[in-house]
C-alpha cells in the first residue's frame, strides 16, 4: 500500500517537475509546479507528517504559486517565450555548469558518502502519533530553533518593509511632495508624481 | 499512514467497514447535491419574498423543482469555447472550483452525541463518526482546499482570453487571498481553545455548556463570518461579479455545463462554509436530546437548524446590503480584520500560557491589553499618517489643476 502510494505520488512529482521545465507557456509551467507541490504533500502524508502536508498546500500552492501567476498575468508575459533571445549574456552556459555541479554533488552525497548523506542515523519510525504533529513542530521551533525562527521573522518583516518602500512613490523627506514643489506655473511637473523619484 | 482516528478504521478493515465508508461518501455527495438544489431555490424564493416578488413558482410545488429545470436546461445548451481561450486550462478550471467545494464537507461532523458520548454512532455493529473523514490535520484541510479554490477562479478568468474575465479573476483572487489570512487567524484561535486541529476534537471541546463563547464565540466568530462571506464572494463582497463593471466576472465566457459547474461550486461553497462555521463556533451537532427513543436524530436536527440559520443570513445579507467599494474591501481586510484577529489570538495565547504557568489572569489580561493597545495605536497612527499624506497629495494636485485651469 505505502509503496503504491509512493510510486504514484513520485510519478506525479516528477512529471510535474518535467512539466515545469518543458512547458512553453509560463502559466502552464506554474500549474505543473502546483502538481508537483501536491505530489510532495502526498509524500508528507505518507510519512505521517500531516501538518506539513497541509502547510505545503496552503503555503506553496495557496500563496507562492498564486503570486507567480499574478505576476505572470499582470505583466502579460503569459505567451510562449521566444527562446532564441538570451536575456542575460552568458546565462545559459553558466546555468548548465551550475546545474551539473549541483547534480554531481547530490549524487556523490547520496551514493558515495559513508553512512548516508549526513552521517546521522535515519529516522525510520514515527516519533509519535500523527495527531500531535503540530505540537511537536511547535515545540521544536520555539525551543531548540527559536533564534532561527525569530531571525526568519525579522528577515520577512524587512522584506515586507522593503517592498512597501519600493512601491511608495512619494515617501520620506528626501523626496519633496509635489504639492510643496509645485507652484502654479510648474503645473506640468506636478501632474506626474513619478518625477519626484529621482530625488 | 494514519488517515483518521475514527474507531471504525482502528480495527481490521473488512467488507462491512468498506461498505460503511462507501455509504458515508455517497451519502455526503447526495446530501450536498440535494442541499445545493434546495439552496438555490431557497435563495431565490426568500429574496423574492424580501423584494415583494413571487419568484419561481411554476416547476413543482412552490417552484421547488426550478433548480432541476435550470440544471437540465444548462446541460443541453451549446458548450462554447472562445477562440482566444487556452483550451486545456479553460476546461480544467470549473473542476478546480468544484472539487474543493465537495471535499471540504468531508471533515464536517453532522451528527453524533458529543455531550454524553464520544460523538460516535453505531452502524451495523461498528462505532463510527458521522463524518466522512477525520484527518489529524483537520481544519487545515479546509484552508488548503479553499486556497485551491482560488485557482479555479483565477484560471477561469485568465484562460478565457478576454479582458473582463481577467479583471474579474484578478479581483477575485486578490480578495480571496487577502481574506484567507483573516479567516486563518480566526480559525487559529479555535485551535488554541480546542487544543486540536481535528474537527471532531474541536466539536468535542465545545460541547460544554457554553460552546466556548467567551474565547471564540464573539471576536473570532464575527471575523470568520465577514472573512467567510468575502471568501465566498457573496454580497456585500461580490465585487468579483460586479455586473456594472465586469459584465459577469471570471465566468463571463463560460456557458452550458461548465457554467453550471461554477454555479454549483458557488452554492456548495456557501453550504460548506456555513457547515464549517457551525462546526468551529457553534458546537456542531451539539444540542439537547429531547426524546430519548430517537436520540440519534437530535444532533443531526440541531446541526441542520444551525446550518439553516447561516444559510438564511447569507441570503438576508444579499438582499439587504449594497456592494462595497474595492478600496473599502481591502481596507477592511488588511487594516481591520487581520490586526483584530491577530490581537485576539495573541490575547488568548497569553491567557493559555498564563493558565499553564499558574499566573493570575488579571495581570496577564492587563499587560496583554496594554501591549495590544500600543500596537493598535501604532498601526492607527501609521494609517492616519498615510491617509493624511495621500489627501495632501490629492488636494494639492487638485488645487494645482484648478489654478492651471484658471490661468
Amino acid at each position: 500500500m505505502d509503496a503504491a502510494v509512493f510510486i504514484v505520488s513520485a510519478v506525479i512529482v516528477l512529471s510535474g517537475a518535467f512539466g515545469v521545465l518543458l512547458a512553453r507557456n509560463p502559466v502552464h509551467a506554474a500549474l505543473f509546479l502546483v502538481q508537483s507541490v501536491f505530489g510532495v504533500a502526498v509524500l508528507f502524508l505518507l510519512l505521517d507528517a500531516t501538518f506539513l502536508a497541509a502547510v505545503q498546500v496552503i503555503v506553496y500552492a495557496g500563496a507562492i504559486v498564486i503570486l507567480f501567476l499574478f505576476v505572470i498575468m499582470l505583466l502579460g508575459v503569459d505567451r510562449a517565450e521566444d527562446l532564441d533571445v538570451e536575456p542575460i549574456a552568458g546565462q545559459r552556459p553558466l546555468a548548465v555548469v551550475i546545474g551539473a555541479g549541483i547534480l554531481g554533488t547530490t549524487l556523490s552525497a547520496l551514493l558515495v558518502a559513508v553512512g548516508g548523506p549526513t552521517g546521522a542515523p535515519a529516522t525510520n519510525a514515527p516519533l509519535g502519533d500523527a495527531g500531535d504533529n503540530a505540537q511537536r513542530l511547535g515545540e521544536a521551533l520555539f525551543t531548540d530553533h527559536v533564534f532561527a525562527v525569530e531571525l526568519t521573522a525579522l528577515l520577512l518583516t524587512v522584506a515586507v518593509v522593503g517592498a512597501v518602500v519600493l512601491v511608495r512613490r512619494l515617501a520620506g523627506p528626501l523626496q519633496p511632495l509635489p504639492v510643496a514643489a509645485a507652484a502654479p506655473e510648474t503645473q506640468g511637473e506636478a501632474d506626474t508624481p513619478d518625477e519626484g523619484e529621482g530625488a | 499512514m494514519v488517515i483518521a482516528a475514527d474507531p471504525l478504521l482502528l480495527g481490521p478493515i473488512g467488507l462491512e467497514v468498506f461498505l460503511i465508508i462507501l455509504i458515508k461518501v455517497v451519502a455526503s455527495f447526495v446530501l450536498l447535491m440535494v442541499s445545493v438544489m434546495l439552496m438555490v431555490w431557497f435563495e431565490r424564493k426568500l429574496i423574492s419574498d424580501m423584494q415583494n416578488r413571487i419568484g419561481p413558482d411554476v416547476a413543482g410545488p412552490w417552484g421547488i423543482l426550478q433548480t432541476l429545470a435550470d440544471g437540465i436546461k444548462l446541460f443541453f445548451k451549446e458548450d462554447l469555447i472562445p477562440e482566444n481561450a487556452d483550451r486545456p486550462v479553460f476546461k480544467l478550471a470549473p473542476y478546480l472550483s468544484l472539487v474543493p467545494a465537495f471535499l471540504v464537507f468531508a471533515i464536517v461532523p453532522i451528527g453524533g452525541d458529543f455531550r454524553t458520548g464520544d460523538g460516535t454512532v453505531g452502524w451495523f455493529g461498528h462505532r463510527t463518526f458521522l463524518q466522512v473523514a477525520d484527518p489529524p490535520m483537520g481544519i487545515l484541510l479546509f484552508l488548503a482546499l479553499s486556497s485551491v479554490a482560488v485557482y479555479g477562479v483565477m484560471l477561469a478568468g485568465w484562460s478565457s482570453g478576454s479582458k473582463y474575465p481577467l479583471l474579474g479573476s484578478v479581483r477575485a483572487s486578490a480578495q480571496m487571498i487577502s481574506y484567507e489570512a483573516a479567516l486563518g487567524l480566526a480559525i487559529a484561535t479555535v485551535f488554541l481553545t480546542g487544543g486540536s486541529l481535528s474537527t471532531h476534537e474541536i466539536v468535542s471541546s465545545q460541547s460544554n455548556w457554553n460552546w466556548n463563547v467567551a474565547t471564540t464565540g464573539v471576536v473570532p466568530f464575527l471575523i470568520f463570518l465577514v472573512a467567510g462571506t468575502a471568501e465566498l464572494n457573496r454580497p456585500p463582497f461580490d465585487l468579483v461579479e460586479a455586473e456594472q463593471e465586469l459584465v459577469g466576472g471570471f465566468h463571463t465566457e463560460y456557458s452550458s455545463i461548465r457554467f453550471a459547474l461554477f454555479f454549483l461550486a458557488e452554492f456548495m461553497n456557501v453550504i460548506t462554509m456555513s457547515a464549517i462555521a457551525v462546526t468551529l463556533f457553534l458546537g456542531g451537532p451539539d444540542g439537547p436530546i429531547l426524546v430519548e427513543q430517537v436520540a440519534w436524530i437530535w444532533p443531526i436536527l440541531w446541526f441542520s437548524l444551525k446550518l439553516l440559520a447561516f444559510l438564511f443570513s447569507f441570503v438576508w445579507l444579499r438582499a439587504t446590503l449594497p456592494r462595497i467599494r474595492y478600496d473599502q474591501l481591502m481596507d477592511l481586510g488588511w487594516k481591520v480584520l487581520i490586526p483584530l484577529a491577530l490581537g485576539w489570538f495573541l490575547l488568548i495565547a497569553a491567557l493559555n500560557v498564563g493558565r499553564d504557568r499558574g499566573w493570575s489572569p488579571v495581570p496577564v489580561v492587563l499587560v496583554s491589553v496594554a501591549v495590544l493597545w500600543a500596537g493598535a495605536a501604532m498601526l492607527g497612527g501609521a494609517v492616519r499618517k498615510a491617509r493624511a499624506e495621500r489627501r495632501a497629495i490629492e488636494l494639492g494636485s487638485d488645487e494645482v489643476l484648478d489654478a492651471g485651469d484658471g490661468a
